[in-house]
């Protein structure tokens, strides 16, 4: 395969590709910290249920039990169901793919207050109430 | 310097191409399985004795395990078969696609092709094991 990259880290950075870029990378990275979450949990409450591994279930329910992770994690879910929706129906009919740009800023007036104010309650939550 | 030209993508029906259109079918699948139990644990009184959070938790994984923190008066009536199929489908349209994602987002960093192919091989065993472990801990809960 001649799958040769010609575009560095800083060259690749600098390029505009405004707002279906910045979709692209977050609907990446949410999928990652989905991934690793999920896996984590899994291993967690397998292990809790284990003799042998209770006090490391455990610890790794401490990890994501904090609410800095949650913010994130919950950024991660948000994000990549409400995107891929959107990905879904675009690339389900395709004849959709003219409206892709009102499709992202809907997708973001969708996403901000949900976010907003989940993030309101893990924050004080996490301040102790 | 002379570049070698790359092969066309194979037309029509091939792996690659029923792993994309599975992506998407599986996120409205998934999507499909959340209402489910979003809609079936407001009618198990989740209104009066579940938050949103709580709600959020059971979407993505009906585990009674999930409700057990929860005001909900009889934990009994959240286990049982439909309830561990339902967490088994979801459990399985989550995995493929998740780690299907992960190995795409792998390979565009990646150009030889052995370490391609045994990315493919390794991220395939680590669904196989994931799954097991899953659907144990649903079984068992």
């Amino acid at each position: 395969m001649g799958l040769k990259r010609n575009v560095g880290l800083m060259e690749g950075l600098r390029y505009q590709g405004k707002g279906p870029m910045l979709t692209y990378i977050l609907h990446r990275i949410g999928g990652l910290g989905i991934v690793i979450f999920v896996a984590l949990h899994i291993l967690a409450s397998f292990l809790s249920n284990q003799a042998w591994g209770t006090s490391a279930g455990i610890f790794i329910n401490t990890i994501y039990e904090h609410w800095l992770f949650q913010i994130f994690i919950f950024f991660c879910a948000l994000f990549h169901t409400i995107n891929g929706l959107r990905i879904v129906i675009l690339d389900l009919w395709p004849v959709l793919i003219e409206y892709q740009r009102e499709a992202i800023w809907l997708e973001w007036f969708v996403f901000l207050p949900i976010y907003g104010i989940a993030l309101i309650v893990i924050i004080r939550g996490g301040l102790g109430g | 310097m002379k570049t070698k030209p790359r092969t066309a993508p194979q037309r029509g029906f091939h792996f690659d191409y029923l792993m994309w259109l599975f992506t998407r079918l599986s996120a409205l699948a998934m999507y499909l399985l959340a209402i489910v139990g979003i809609i079936a644990a407001l009618l198990m009184s989740a209104r009066q004795n579940m938050t949103v959070a709580d709600l959020m938790r059971w979407a993505f994984m009906p585990n009674p395990n999930h409700v057990a923190n929860t005001n909900v008066p009889d934990v009994e009536v959240w286990k049982g078969i439909f309830w561990q199929v339902m967490g088994i489908l979801i459990l399985f349209f989550a995995g493929a696609h998740g780690l299907h994602g992960l190995l795409n987002v792998l390979e565009d960093y990646i150009s030889r092709t052995w370490v391609r192919n045994l990315l493919r091989g390794l991220v395939f065993l680590v669904w196989v094991l994931m799954s097991a472990i899953g659907i144990y801990v649903i079984l068992t809960s």
